[in-house]
Order: C-alpha cells, then structure tokens, then sequence
C-alpha cells in the first residue's frame, strides 16, 4: 500500500514488476491516496506526504500480531517477516500452550509457559540457539 | 470477495470503515489533525476500503475481505522505488 494511485501501480507492474516476478504479483497492491489508512496505522509522514516502510502482521481474527516500521532508505527482510508469521501460527496452532523463543525457526526448540520454567529456561534453552 | 471497479476519470480513494465522509475543507483540514494511530499490538486492526491493482484488474479491498487468513499488510514510500 502506497499513496500511489491505482493507474500508477499499474504502470510500475506492467513496466517493471512483471520482469522481476514472472506470475505477476501474487497479492493486491492497494491505493492510499490522501494516507488515511497509513495515518490510522500510524506510518503516513503527513510532512514527506507518503507511508514509512510499515509491516504489519494479522491474524485472522482480524488482531495485530506485529509491527515493524522503518524510514524508507531501509528495506525490509522478508524471510524476518515469514519467520514471525509461522512463529504467530505455532502459536496460535498450541492454543497459546507453547512460545517461541529468541530466534525461533520452524522445527526448533519451543517453551511451554509455567510455574516450572521460571528460573529454569537455562537448563533448555541455550544462547547459541538464538542463532541460526 | 473484493469487487471491480471500472477504471474512471478520477483516482479512486479509500478510507475507514465506518468513518464519516466529512463535508467543507476548513472543517476537514482541523479535523484531520486530530486523527491518531489507532494501532496496538492484541487489538483488532481498523478496518478500511483500499483501491488497488491485481491481476490486470482494478478492485476495491476491504481488509475484512480476509478475516479467517493471515495478513501481511506493507506500507511503502511510493512505486518505483528501489530499495
């Protein structure tokens, strides 16, 4: 979502996306003309007139999970955006029964929240796994 | 879900779900400083209607269109940008 308007992703899809993604672009790419939705999600720089780099992740009760919000000459890391999403997904998938630590990946390590981890997350859970 | 819109004239807009259009520009403008984030981590997200471009088609989506899905929405400065 930009403050583009629609006619101008249009132009920015057919002329240069499409020859960087050969399908086309898998999701819809949204107007904000004016910067009412960026400025309801608090990432429209009414000084600059555009939206910051904000990513959001929601679930599908419609609830924000989170957000990351840079000034535009830095750019996202998209496979950090797809970890927080499969981290909010096991999440959600244990009924809240389990987290993810620092670093979490898919097939790693969770904790399970309780009156036995307090004080006890060392005996599990080493720093080295915060990395990959 | 999200319905086509015939491309016009005038650039559509979006906007709130739910918000007022308001009337006079006086007005709007003082009114428009007074809109806050209404964002929080665990709270629902607001709802809004949003032109946009897809697959060779102009439509309208409303972020409700996807309840029951996970969301990635992505603000970014402007098309054509590099980064």
């Amino acid at each position: 979502m930009s403050i583009d308007s629609v006619f101008v992703h249009k132009m920015w899809v057919d002329h240069e996306l499409s020859k960087m993604v050969k399908k086309g672009i898998p999701f819809p790419m949204l107007s904000d003309v004016g910067g009412k939705v960026g400025t309801a999600f608090g990432v429209f720089d009414d000084v600059a007139g555009v939206e910051t780099r904000g990513r959001f992740i929601i679930d599908p009760d419609g609830v924000i999970q989170g957000y990351e919000v840079l000034t535009p000459p830095v750019g996202r890391n998209v496979s950090e955006s797809l970890r927080q999403v499969q981290a909010f997904q096991h999440v959600r998938n244990t009924g809240g029964t389990e987290a993810t630590p620092s670093g979490w990946r898919p097939g790693k390590l969770t904790l399970k929240p309780g009156p036995d981890l307090v004080g006890n997350v060392w005996k599990v859970w080493k720093t080295e796994m915060e990395r990959d | 879900m999200a319905e086509e819109i015939k491309a016009g004239c005038a650039r559509p807009t979006g906007g709130l779900v739910g918000e007022a259009v308001k009337e006079g520009t006086a007005t709007q403008q003082e009114e428009k400083k007074e809109v806050k984030p209404m964002i929080m981590i665990g709270r629902k997200a607001p709802d809004f209607m949003a032109p946009g471009y897809f697959q060779g088609k102009f439509i309208n989506v409303h972020l409700s269109d996807y309840l029951g899905k996970w969301v990635l929405l992505c603000f970014y400065p402007g098309d054509f940008t590099f980064v």
